[in-house]
C-alpha cells in the first residue's frame, strides 16, 4: 500500500514538472511573439496555475468516482466542462491583470488554440489518473483474492486431514469395551494406542515430517486395526534408512492405508495382507500401498473413497501437480503409488518443510 | 421357559465377544454360533433356524442388509452398528431394534427384554430392507442367490431386467439371475438416465440399444447389442424418445 502511495506522489511530481515545462514554453513563445517578459510571465503563470487547479480537480474527482466501463463519455464531458471553465476564468482574469490593448486582441484571437491545448492536457490528466486508480484497485483486489485463496486452501487442507472415520473410532471403542471384561491390560494398551493416534491427527496440517515419523504414527493405527480384526489382518511395512529420512506431509499415508484395510477386509474373506513399500527414486520419495481385492464383488470404486481423492487434492495443493498419484489394479491387487518431491517448487514460503 | 437360540454375526471377534458376555446373564438364551461374515451367517441361519440374530451392518463381501435379503425365513434381528447414518434412518423408520457400538449392558438388556416380550415382526424387517436397499450406497450392485451360491452383480453389468411373476430376472452378459423384488423397486433405485422402463415388464439399459423397429400399431421393438429383442409399449416409446433426445 505504501509503495502505491509513493508511486502516486511520483506521478504528481511528473505532472507538476510537465506544467512547469508548459509554463516555460508558453513564456518563451509569448516573448517570441513580441510581448515583454513581464506580460509573458503573467499570462503563462495565470493560465498554468489555473490549469494545475483543473488537473487537481479532475484527478481528485476520479479518486472518488470511477465510471463503469463504457461510461467514459462522462469523463470526456467533465474534461470539456473543466476546459470551458478554465477558458472563462482566463478570459476574465487576464484582461484585469494586463491592460495592454494589443495583448487583449492577441488574447481573443488565441482563445481557440488555448482551449484546445487545455482540453488535451486535462483529458490526458483524467486518463492517466483513471488508469492509476484502476491499477491501485486491481492490486488491492488481487491481494484480497490471494489472501482468500490462501485461507480457503488452508481450510481445505485442514478438512482433508480431519477425515478420521467415525466408524473407526466407534468400533475401536467397542473393542475396548469388550476387552475390559476379560483382558483389562490389553484394553488399557489399546486406549493408549488410540489416544496417541488421535493426538497425532491433531497436528498442524502443513507440517512435514520424516517418513519414519509418519510410519510410527501409522503403526499405531495398524495396531488398533489388528486388535479389531484379529488374525485376519497382516501389515508389511518395507522401508530402508534412506527412505526413513525423506520428508512427507503429515498424515498423508493414513487415509490410503485406511482404504487399503477397508477394501482388503471388506472385499475378501480370510487372511488379508496390506503392504507398504517406501523407496527413494531420483531424490524423490516413492511410497506404494497395496491391498488384495476381488474384482468380481468389489464395491464399484467410485466410493473408494474420499481417502484417495483427498490425498490427490492435498498433493495438488502442495505441488500444483497432478502426476504424483498412480493407481493400478493387477492380479486382484489394488495398488496406489505416491511420489513425494523433496524440494518444493511453490512460491509459498510457509509450505516449506520445517524440520 | 423355552430356550431361545441366537446367532452373532459380526466380522470383528471382539464385537462378538461382548455380545456373548452380555448374554451370559440370560440362561434362557443360548448362542448357537458366531459368524464372521454374511456367507457363514446365511448357512448358520438355515442350519440353526435361530429365534434372534445380532447382525453387524458393515461386513466383508456382503453387508448385513444384503445378507438378510437372501434369507427366506427371517428371524428377529437386532442390528449392531458403529456408524451409518443411512442404516440408522432405516432402523428408526421401521422400529427394528438396533445397538450403537459401543453399547452399554443396560441398553443391551433393554433390547433383549423387548425381544423376549414381543413376538417378532418379520414385516418390519422386510420393510426395513426395502428402505435400506434404496440407500445410495447400495445402488451399485445387486446381490442374488443361485442355488447355494451367492453372486454380487455390479449394476454396470446389467443389460436389462425382465418381470417374472413375483421375481425380476436380471439379464447380464454372464447369464440371468432371479431376484425377489418388483420392477418398480428397480425402476426407483436405478439411474433413470441409464435405465428406461420401456414396457410394463422390461427395464432396459439405454446404451445397450442398437435398433428401434416399429412393430404393430403404436408399439415398437428394441434390438439390443446382445441380440435380445424387447417389446416397447406406447408409453415406453415416449419415455425412450425423451431419454434419447429424439
Amino acid at each position: 500500500m505504501e509503495n502505491a502511495t509513493s508511486l502516486f506522489n511520483r506521478f504528481r511530481a511528473v505532472v507538476g514538472a510537465g506544467l512547469l515545462a508548459l509554463f516555460s514554453l508558453q513564456n518563451y513563445l509569448l516573448h517570441d511573439f513580441g510581448f515583454s517578459w513581464k506580460v509573458a510571465n503573467i499570462d503563462a503563470g495565470t493560465t498554468c496555475v489555473l490549469l494545475a487547479g483543473a488537473c487537481l480537480l479532475i484527478s481528485n474527482n476520479l479518486k472518488y468516482y470511477q465510471p463503469e466501463k463504457g461510461r467514459s463519455v462522462f469523463i470526456l464531458a467533465l474534461c470539456l466542462v473543466l476546459s470551458l471553465l478554465w477558458l472563462g476564468a482566463c478570459r476574465w482574469l487576464l484582461p484585469q491583470l494586463l491592460t495592454d490593448p494589443a495583448y487583449k486582441v492577441f488574447l481573443i484571437q488565441s482563445l481557440t488554440i488555448r482551449f484546445c491545448i487545455s482540453f488535451l492536457i486535462i483529458s490526458c490528466m483524467a486518463m492517466l489518473s483513471a488508469l492509476r486508480y484502476m491499477q491501485k484497485d486491481q492490486k488491492a483486489n488481487e491481494a484480497r483474492k490471494l489472501a482468500a485463496e490462501t485461507l480457503a486452501r488452508d481450510a481445505e487442507l485442514y478438512k482433508l486431514r480431519q477425515q478420521l472415520q467415525p466408524h473407526f473410532l466407534f468400533n475401536s471403542l467397542n473393542s475396548i469395551s469388550a476387552l475390559i471384561g476379560f483382558k483389562p491390560d490389553e484394553a488399557r494398551k489399546m486406549i493408549h494406542q488410540l489416544s496417541d493416534f488421535l493426538r497425532g491427527t491433531l497436528k498442524e496440517e502443513q507440517q512435514w515430517v520424516t517418513l519414519s515419523h509418519e510410519l510410527q504414527h501409522l503403526q499405531l493405527y495398524l495396531d488398533i486395526e489388528k486388535v479389531r480384526f484379529g488374525h485376519r489382518l497382516t501389515a508389511v511395512l518395507q522401508h530402508n534408512d534412506a527412505a526413513d529420512t525423506m520428508l512427507i506431509p503429515t498424515m498423508l499415508l493414513q487415509p490410503l492405508v485406511e482404504n487399503a484395510i477397508k477394501f482388503g477386509l471388506y472385499d475378501t474373506i480370510g487372511q488379508v495382507t496390506i503392504s507398504l513399500d517406501a523407496l527413494v527414486i531420483g531424490g524423490q520419495l516413492q511410497v506404494t500401498i497395496s491391498n488384495p481385492y476381488d474384482p468380481e464383488t468389489a464395491y464399484p470404486r467410485h466410493g473408494t473413497g474420499f481417502g484417495l481423492t483427498g490425498v490427490k487434492r492435498r498433493l495438488y495443493l502442495l505441488f500444483a501437480r497432478h502426476d504424483l498419484v498412480e493407481v493400478k489394479t493387477k492380479d486382484q491387487v489394488f495398488c496406489i503409488t505416491l511420489k513425494i518431491p523433496q524440494s518444493l517448487k511453490t512460491e509459498d514460503s510457509n509450505l516449506k518443510p520445517n524440520t | 421357559m423355552p430356550v431361545k437360540t441366537v446367532l452373532i454375526i459380526d466380522d470383528e471377534p471382539l464385537a462378538r465377544s461382548i455380545v456373548q458376555e452380555y448374554l451370559m446373564q440370560y440362561p434362557q438364551i443360548t448362542v448357537a454360533q458366531e459368524c464372521g461374515d454374511g456367507f457363514e451367517g446365511i448357512k448358520a441361519i438355515i442350519q440353526h433356524k435361530p429365534d434372534l440374530i445380532f447382525l453387524d451392518v458393515q461386513m466383508p463381501k456382503i453387508n448385513g442388509f444384503e445378507m438378510l435379503e437372501l434369507v427366506d425365513q427371517q428371524p428377529a434381528v437386532i442390528f449392531t452398528t458403529a456408524f451409518d447414518e443411512y442404516a440408522l434412518k432405516a432402523f428408526e423408520a421401521h422400529a427394528v431394534d438396533y445397538l450403537l457400538k459401543p453399547f452399554s449392558k443396560e441398553r443391551f438388556n433393554k433390547a433383549i427384554e423387548k425381544f423376549l416380550d414381543q413376538p417378532k415382526k418379520p414385516e418390519a424387517t422386510t420393510a426395513l430392507l426395502e428402505t435400506a436397499a434404496s440407500s445410495p450406497a447400495q445402488h451399485d450392485r445387486i446381490v442374488v442367490k443361485t442355488g447355494t451360491k451367492i453372486k454380487v452383480i455390479p449394476v454396470q453389468e446389467v443389460i436389462y431386467l425382465e418381470a417374472a411373476d413375483d421375481y425380476v430376472n436380471i439379464h447380464t452378459a454372464n447369464g440371468a439371475f432371479l431376484k425377489n423384488k418388483t420392477m418398480s423397486f428397480f425402476e426407483q433405485i436405478l439411474d433413470p438416465n441409464l435405465f428406461t422402463r420401456v414396457h410394463r415388464s422390461y427395464l432396459v439399459r439405454v446404451e445397450q440399444i442398437t435398433r428401434i423397429d416399429p412393430y404393430e400399431k403404436e408399439t415398437h421393438i428394441l434390438i439390443l447389442k446382445s441380440g435380445a429383442k424387447i417389446p416397447v409399449s406406447k408409453a415406453g416409446y415416449a419415455k425412450l424418445k425423451l431419454v434419447l433426445g429424439i
